[in-house]
């Protein structure tokens, strides 16, 4: 397990593996909502938890059809499914290297990012607090949208149809607990309902997305 | 150690393509599967690998001691080759490449990027992950594709000390490896007939 965690980041790291694209996706997002939306910063610092999140999650989703197309393309992932590894593992170690390539990125850079929206400071440990939380569910769901479509060509439409809307709850409580934060106002409620999400697709989804893994590689 | 496969039907695309397949295959020997492109060969073996389940019959070895290398050889292009046959044997938990590297004629190429390699270089490097995966049952699915004389030779030397070691080994292929033990397994009679026609009308008339 820890050599395929270790080879996925590698190969992330690497020309061609994408690893910057989700946090250049985000910063282009964060640069052009003030162009779009005017410079007001009074107007910025409220709408600024929201944007941070629906970025953080569309940048999240660039890149997930990598997890399983590349290895499906170069047949390694037959070679895995028959490697001494259960699939829910590989699974599991494909959605944390996602994470630790592009959430924890996302999580470490959103500060910097918070400031080019002028967030108010006491805004930010809730801003990374919430993504440090929220965004293993993003990879987590995500490589259950990858599994269901691996071996689709350009399958990349039909997995941001089927993930999106599990992402939502995700969002609704990760946005909610940043503009609480920023607000100075009680947050524990959507905090505990956004650990809950995380908790709940990691204990679950791997079974999901190891069983229609082993369905799309017959 | 023993493969017995009694009774074995296979499906691709949901259509039977083989049913009724019996062999045997003891420790030391190879079985090469013959037959006519679209026969059955890579579904029988993707069926003994464990990557599809199937329809009827009885494979008598685990799925853990087969190791399986199919048309595609899962290199990584930015990895070395070093790196990608390192993974491997991390992954199927034995330690040791420079055999593999050696006998596959790549220790000159070790330290290349996998990427870089020719067609050929790449099928040899597929085929030194065999040799890391230390499972007895070797699963090849065309293996010499690509390879030149010298090369087919040399995965022909890796076989026979594979066999010499107790293991097994069954492939799918169209040429002669020189492997004058091996025995033959044509597939043709085995083809699975077209399904019975559902004749729900002429049952009434």
């Amino acid at each position: 397990m820890k050599a395929l965690l270790l080879r996925d980041i590698r190969l992330a790291v690497r020309a061609g593996g994408g690893f910057g694209l989700g946090l250049a996706f985000f910063l282009i997002v964060v640069v052009l909502v003030p162009f779009g939306v005017g410079p007001d910063s009074g107007l910025l610092a409220v709408i600024a938890p929201g944007i941070l999140w629906v970025a953080a999650l569309l940048s999240c989703l660039l890149s997930l059809d990598r997890i399983f197309a590349l290895d499906w393309e170069d047949g390694s992932l037959d070679l895995l499914a028959t490697a001494p590894l259960p699939m829910e593992a590989l699974v599991s170690v494909k959605a944390l290297a996602h994470w630790l390539t592009t959430g924890v990125p996302l999580v470490l850079a959103s500060p910097l990012f918070a400031l080019l929206l002028s967030l108010p400071v006491e805004g930010y440990l809730p801003l990374v607090l919430s993504l440090a939380l929220g965004t293993p569910a993003l990879s987590v769901i995500g490589t259950f949208g990858a599994a269901l479509t691996v071996g689709l060509k350009r399958g990349g439409l039909l997995l941001s149809l089927l993930v999106l809307p599990l992402y939502v709850p995700t969002l609704i409580f990760g946005a909610e607990v940043a503009r609480r934060g920023a607000a100075g106002l009680d947050m524990a409620v959507p905090l505990a309902m956004l650990a809950g999400i995380t908790f709940g697709a990691i204990a679950l989804l791997p079974f999901a997305s190891a069983a229609v893994l082993r369905v799309n590689l017959r | 150690m023993e493969l017995t496969v009694t009774g074995l039907s296979v499906a691709r695309g949901g259509i039977p393509v083989l049913e009724g397949l019996d062999f045997t295959l003891r420790a030391g020997e190879a079985l090469i599967l013959r037959g006519p492109n679209g026969v059955g060969k890579t579904t029988v073996l993707r069926t003994l690998a464990g990557l599809q389940p199937p329809l009827a019959g009885t494979i008598g070895l685990e799925r853990e001691a087969m190791a399986y290398a199919g048309h595609a050889d899962g290199i990584k292009t930015t990895l070395t080759v070093r790196e990608n046959l390192h993974f491997w044997a991390e992954v199927f938990g034995t330690r040791r490449i420079d055999p593999a590297l050696s006998a596959f004629d790549l220790t000159g190429l070790a330290d290349r990027v996998a990427g870089a390699l020719s067609a050929g270089q790449k099928r040899r490097l597929g085929l030194a992950r065999m040799v890391v995966t230390g499972r007895p049952v070797w699963v090849l699915d065309e293996p010499t594709v690509s390879l030149d004389v010298a090369a087919v030779a040399l995965f022909a030397q890796a076989v026979r000390s594979h066999l010499a070691n107790g293991g097994m080994a069954l492939m799918a292929t169209h040429i002669d490896l020189g492997l004058a033990e091996a025995r033959m397994l044509d597939l043709g009679p085995y083809r699975a007939k077209a399904p019975a026609h559902d004749d729900f009308d002429g049952s009434f008339l």
